[in-house]
């Protein structure tokens, strides 16, 4: 099958293999989506006091850990976002990519960077965490594995634009299809976000492993992390926000409110993302209390579009519930598309998002911060965003991509729909858990039951934690067997199935004000505006390259 | 670009709730007294056990009712592991690494801070209930991490 109906083009020779890669690039982020449910799982067990890390064979629960963390957190979410938002910058412009090169060169990039971080794991020689805090020392293939998992995503970044420029040359004056321009801005906030950890790692953490300079400095090199750390988050969540915005409402018959204010939500993340990372600081010696505190306030800033976003999609849901014959205040709610799995599984991401969201708040807030920071209310908070805002929706979403990719038919929504509900009724006892033993004084990142200070009153908790992981992990289980059984599946996909419907708008592009595609200018401001909040920050703090590398692992 | 009511409604409501917890903040800081760890001076690390005060790890009385509480931080203890003062006294910790990053919560208390090799964390709190307080090492810093502890007792 290589006609899709609803974009009603043919796909050329050029097309088709860009979509193959595309494809692999998808599956590689799944490849990194397993190895993390593999590791999730024993961290479950080990809440429920089954440890089985000797068995097979890890030196450690921190060795699982750090496994579980780059995979979820780098492997699988950067390569949903260098796959998905090509796909759409493609749908976008109505063209391929303008440069296969880039795109091949994306797909071999990362998977490079997967072996060779993969191997410097497996043998625990970087069992530093996702974070890799030095002094805490990793051997240089970890660290040249991470990086180049970034440069996978420049690549992606620039095709975008390159692409850009090449559709601008024949639509003259037009404005940038709603769907192109949020998928680059997503790319834009990230290029700038980037730049923290790839300074940190070239910088200073590679060539200290190497033993090319004796010493690094653990305050910088941690400021920097957080420089990135903070907008990964948006990293992992905006390619999802081009989905709820561009493909959930159009699932449920519904209309986008304003074209401008999507447009505008995607500027306000381009220039909030990154002049706020100090809120992970706010504990931290050595980087001024004043400092903290403004970008305590900026962060109050980037709660903003995403209260917009919650609003433009309930809107969004009401009107196609109400096109669907719903009436009254909430009985639109009903006539929504609950059967379909991939629709459902990101409206359950969703609400998962809200209480992600108001954890965050209490995160974010300068001093309230400091009753959980660190303790197990932390991951509690994280699995609500990245490990479902963020993972769910990709579940959800790869029901729709991987048939539209491979024209094979999703193989049950029924079995996909328990699937998200499941991941949805797990995360919510696991988080729950979790918080709950975070504010009764648990730390993170602790095997809790080798831990000698484990309190009894941990127990209940621990109970909820495991049993909701395992809930989760099943679920996972049961995704892969889905999505293996699609890619196999006999049947091939309806081209309804295979379509790529986007959201209309009610007031669209010829209503919002030309200076939002002025991606030039909202770029350089964003610029400004880190430099504004950074530059005070490692100035105060200065340079001292005076601590060895420490081994402890 | 037209705003909707409701959405200018929604907006409005969403800046009021932002403002509401900048607000909550801002007392906390100026009504309670809330700090955070703030620029409190560096470090050579590979010179901590020779750099006063933490040549000599310790409680320490600095004023009547005042205690101060020098503390390294390390692979996988805090040195001194255990911390006595009377009920009612303010103490301040002032903690070090000499390896990696350590983390410092005192349990049931707000004293929750980083301690980075080569800068010098400072919290202080007054301890008005006497019992036992775990102070937890909170920053994963190696294979022995979740055995990093020592205590705070308090005794009335």
């Amino acid at each position: 099958m290589t006609t899709d109906t609803r974009i009603d083009i043919a796909l050329s020779e050029v097309e088709l293999s860009q979509r193959r890669w595309i494809k692999w690039h998808l599956y590689l982020g799944f490849v990194g989506l397993l190895i993390g449910t593999l590791m999730g799982v024993l961290q479950a067990l080990e809440r429920l006091d089954v440890n089985l890390y000797d068995e097979v064979g890890l030196e450690s629960y921190y060795q699982g850990l750090t496994l579980h963390g780059v995979t979820m957190a780098l492997v699988f979410t950067f390569a949903f976002a260098n796959a998905f938002l090509s796909l759409t910058v493609i749908r976008g412009f109505g063209r391929p990519l303008a440069s296969h090169a880039l795109l091949v060169g994306s797909f071999v990039t990362a998977a490079a960077g997967v072996v060779m971080a993969a191997i410097a794991m497996l043998l625990n020689q970087a069992t530093v965490l996702y974070t890799l805090y030095a002094p805490l020392q990793a051997t240089p293939l970890f660290y040249i594995g991470a990086v180049l998992l970034v440069i996978s995503t420049w690549m992606t970044s620039v095709n975008q634009l390159l692409t850009l420029k090449a559709w601008r040359k024949k639509h003259p004056g037009e404005r940038i299809p709603l769907l192109s321009y949020i998928s680059i801005m997503t790319f834009l906030m990230w290029d700038i976000a980037s730049v923290g950890l790839a300074v940190s790692v070239l910088g200073f953490l590679l060539p200290w492993a190497f033993g090319w300079v004796g010493g690094t400095d653990p305050l910088f090199t941690r400021t920097l992390f957080w420089f990135t750390g903070h907008p990964i988050v948006y990293f992992w969540l905006l390619p999802v926000y081009v989905s709820w915005y561009m493909m959930a409402p159009a699932r449920a018959s519904g209309k986008l409110f304003s074209d401008g204010v999507v447009r505008g939500v995607f500027i306000l993340f381009l220039l909030l993302s990154t002049p706020v990372g100090l809120h992970h600081q706010f504990t931290d010696p050595g980087v001024h209390a004043h400092l903290k505190f403004i970008h305590g306030l900026l962060t109050l800033g980037v709660f903003f579009p995403s209260m917009v976003t919650a609003f433009t999609l309930v809107a969004a849901f009401e009107n196609g519930g109400k096109r669907r014959g719903g009436k009254g205040l909430i009985g639109w709610i009903p006539k929504l598309p609950w059967g379909d799995a991939i629709w459902t599984g990101q409206v359950l991401a969703m609400l998962g998002f809200t209480l992600g969201g108001a954890t965050g708040l209490i995160n974010a807030s300068y001093t309230v911060n400091v009753v959980v920071h660190n303790t197990a209310f932390i991951p509690g908070h994280f699995h609500l965003t990245v490990g479902t805002a963020t993972a769910l929706s990709i579940m959800a979403i790869s029901y729709w991509m991987v048939p539209h990719l491979t024209g094979r038919r999703l193989f049950s929504n029924r079995l996909a729909l328990a699937q998200v509900w499941m991941w949805f009724g797990g995360v919510l006892m696991f988080s729950r858990g979790l918080m709950a033993a975070g504010i009764d004084n648990q730390p993170r990142r602790i095997p809790v039951n080798s831990a000698p200070y484990a309190q009894d009153s941990w127990t209940s908790y621990e109970v909820l934690t495991g049993i909701g992981g395992i809930i989760m992990t099943i679920s996972a289980f049961l995704f892969f067997y889905i999505i293996i059984r699609t890619a196999m599946n006999k049947v091939a996909a309806t081209s309804d199935e295979m379509s790529f419907e986007i959201s209309e708008t009610i007031k669209g592009a010829e209503e919002s004000p030309a200076i939002l595609d002025r991606l030039g200018l909202w770029f350089v401001a964003a610029v400004a505006l880190v430099l504004l909040a950074y530059v005070p920050v490692l100035l105060s703090q200065g340079l001292n390259l005076d601590s060895p590398g420490f081994i402890l692992f | 670009m037209q705003i909707d009511r409701l959405e200018r409604i929604f907006l409005f409501l969403t800046v009021t709730l932002l403002a509401g917890v900048l607000m909550a903040i801002v007392l906390s800081v100026v009504h309670d007294g809330a700090e955070l760890p703030t620029q409190a001076g560096r470090i050579n690390v590979a010179e901590v056990r020779d750099t006063a005060p933490f040549d000599a790890p310790g409680v320490y009385e600095t004023a009547p009712g005042k205690y101060q509480a020098v503390i390294i931080a390390k692979a996988w203890a805090f040195e001194p592991a255990e911390i006595r003062i009377p009920v009612g006294a303010e103490l301040t910790f002032v903690v070090t690494s000499i390896d990696v990053i350590h983390g410092f919560q005192v349990w049931d208390t707000n004293v929750n801070a980083m301690v980075i090799p080569g800068q010098i964390t400072e919290v202080s709190r007054t301890f008005d209930e006497a019992g036992e307080y775990n102070i937890v090492c909170h920053e994963y810093c190696g294979i022995g991490h979740h055995g990093m502890f020592g205590k705070v007792v308090v005794s009335g």
